[in-house]
């Protein structure tokens, strides 16, 4: 694994109102590694998301993207630099089916776009139904994703992510409303196709198990603020961990 | 190829549209008018589709409708096409301007801007009389076609032809563009504006793209009424109009191109008819008509033929209607 600095925050403080969620934050992303964040609800950890995605902007703080100062930029334009987004609540096009939510992520990314060439017959449809394939979703293709349960509709939001060629990833809990048995089939396929996709990942997730399999670090957020970060055995198992954060999650 | 209803009877319909002015050569100006409103509702159902409702679409219409009247003035008599090509490209410039500025607006912010700027064409139309006309209008005389004088019966016979391919053309592209990527983008404008953005692809634009697209429909369809009608009125951009287009379009259905021409034609018919035999009630008649519609038929009549021959009408269309 190589250490170079995919993504760093430096200093990055937003509040709303009297609430502070993100109070200098420092951290720094590494090429190849799969961060897991951690951390009770309310702790910030999806405001640290929005704001290393363009969604938010920090009241004070930076953020630096293969070195380069992203803090000012939009969404779409983190996206085309290589950092994509999957949701807490997936975000897809619901008015058009599992593969159709591919074609169009996969024409947004290649910018090729003839405006008479069908949806259907673009050059990305057989990268898209690959990904859809990766993900185990090749049976559903032709669903509306709006029929689809939960966990299905995750992995197509992260399908979508994928599918942007990204060299980040952030997923925001990538299998709450997954049910728990089905949590580590999830994850396993998710792991797989960002192994095979090459991507850097960030997650945040409420299931220490699934952070103990599939994490190569752990970060702790609480009250806007990283408390530990190291590999997961450490911070796992360190009693304020414990206390603080695992303790409320039982 | 394949023989069922959902091919059979929309090329019937246009079979029939096709030949009633050589059956009932009184129906051949209604038709026309018909088809160059359609247009419009075309371009109205185009913002439709990313969920946005323009009462203001008239504007374009209006613009073209000038355009055309100011050249075939200029140059005595005109050229037909040129007076198309020019309304259209007025309507196109206008709605650049115009839509850098309402793309930042969904909904009803949307919707109320675009009346808004139709409102003030409206009255600058009734304002600068010595170049418009005031209320009364310009005149349209009647224009050359290809270079070649016409008597007025076959000029009419010819714009009608000319006005039904345009339709069937400007259809197909419409749904052509509709089905694109970057038509698909722009319907997501509709169910996940945000999820667009996280793609990295800019909604504003996207949406600026179908605004130029319906306002370039709205605009042949209004250089078209012009010419057809011999005058061109500040009506032509007038806010009941617009909201004419909007009314057709649910009439009609607005899941599909098909929608706007059945919409318009049967809302000419009635509207014709309707006040012909039963004097003022037409109104009356066509609001209990969109009610039922809205009611029973959400996604519109073609929305309701599709149901019925077994194609599940898409989600686009149902919840337009609503
Ligand atoms: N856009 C917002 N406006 C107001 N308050 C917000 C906003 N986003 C987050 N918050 C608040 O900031 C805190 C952190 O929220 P969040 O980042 O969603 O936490 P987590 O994802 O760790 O559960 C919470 O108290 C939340 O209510
Ligand atoms: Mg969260």
């Amino acid at each position: 694994m190589t250490e170079r600095v995919l993504l760093e925050a430096k200093g990055l403080e937003i509040r709303f109102g009297g609430v502070v969620a993100a109070q200098d934050i420092n951290i720094q992303i590494h090429e190849g590694h799969n961060l897991a964040i951690i951390g009770p609800n309310g702790a910030g950890k999806t405001t640290f998301l929005n704001i290393c995605t363009g969604y938010l902007k920090p009241h004070k703080g930076k953020v630096f993207f293969d070195g380069k100062d992203v803090t000012r930029l939009q969404p779409r334009h983190l996206v085309r630099r290589g950092v994509a987004r999957a949701f807490q609540i997936p975000q897809l096009f619901t008015e058009h089916s599992v593969l159709e939510n591919l074609l169009i992520a996969g024409a947004a990314q290649s910018r090729r776009w003839s405006p008479f060439r069908p949806l259907h017959q673009i050059p990305e449809r057989k990268a898209m139904l690959h990904l859809l394939d990766m993900v185990k979703c090749s049976h559903i293709a032709d669903r509306p994703v709006s029929e689809l349960p939960e966990g299905q509709r995750k992995l197509v939001d992260i399908a979508i992510a994928l599918a942007l060629k990204p060299k980040l990833l952030f997923m925001d809990e990538p299998t709450s409303g997954v049910a728990s048995s089905e949590k580590f089939e999830v994850l396993d396929i998710i792991a797989e196709a960002l192994t095979e996709a090459k991507v850097t990942s960030v997650f945040v997730e409420h299931d220490m198990g699934i952070v103990d399999r599939f994490a190569d670090e752990v970060a702790v957020w609480n009250r806007g603020e990283v408390l530990f970060r190291g590999p997961p055995d450490d911070v796992l198992n360190h009693p304020d961990v414990i206390r603080d954060v695992i303790g409320e999650e039982v | 190829m394949q023989f069922n209803l959902r091919t059979v009877v929309p090329s019937l319909i246009v079979l029939a549209v096709a030949v009633l002015p050589l059956l009932a050569p009184t129906t051949q100006v209604l038709l026309t008018l018909a088809l160059s409103k359609g247009l419009a509702v075309l371009g109205v159902i185009v913002l439709l589709q990313a969920g946005q409702v323009s009462f203001g679409h008239a504007l374009f219409f209006g613009v073209s409708a000038y355009a055309a009247a100011f050249v075939g003035k200029g140059f005595g008599g005109g050229e037909l096409f040129s007076m198309l090509a020019i309304g259209v490209v007025a309507s196109l410039a206008i709605s650049v301007v115009v839509g850098l500025f309402v793309v930042r607006y969904r909904h009803i912010f949307f919707g109320m801007l675009n009346l808004a700027v139709s409102m003030i064409f409206f009255s600058l139309l009734e304002k600068f009389y010595h170049v418009t006309g005031g209320s009364d209008g310009l005149s349209v005389a009647r224009p050359l076609f290809l270079g070649i004088e016409m008597e007025r019966e076959g000029f009419e016979m010819v714009l009608f032809y000319l006005v039904l391919v345009l339709a069937l053309g400007a259809a197909w592209l419409t749904h052509r563009f509709l089905n694109s990527p970057i038509g698909n983008m722009m319907r997501t404008i509709k169910t996940n504006e945000v999820r667009l953005e996280y793609l990295g692809v800019s909604a504003r634009n996207t949406l600026l793209v179908g605004y130029i697209v319906s306002a370039g429909l709205c605009g042949l369809g209004g250089a078209l009424a012009a010419v057809a009608q011999g005058v061109v009125t500040p009506e032509y951009a007038w806010w009941i109009r617009s909201g004419e287009f909007v009314f057709i379009a649910i009439l009609g259905g607005s899941g599909s191109v098909g929608g706007a021409f059945v919409g318009s034609l049967l809302y000419e018919a009635v509207r014709t008819y309707a006040s012909a035999f039963a004097g003022d009630v037409w109104q009356m008649i066509l609001g209990i008509v969109l009610l039922f519609v809205i009611l029973f038929a959400p996604s519109g009549i073609t929305g309701l033929f599709a149901r019925l021959t077994g194609r599940k009408a898409s989600p686009a269309s149902e919840e337009a209607g609503q």
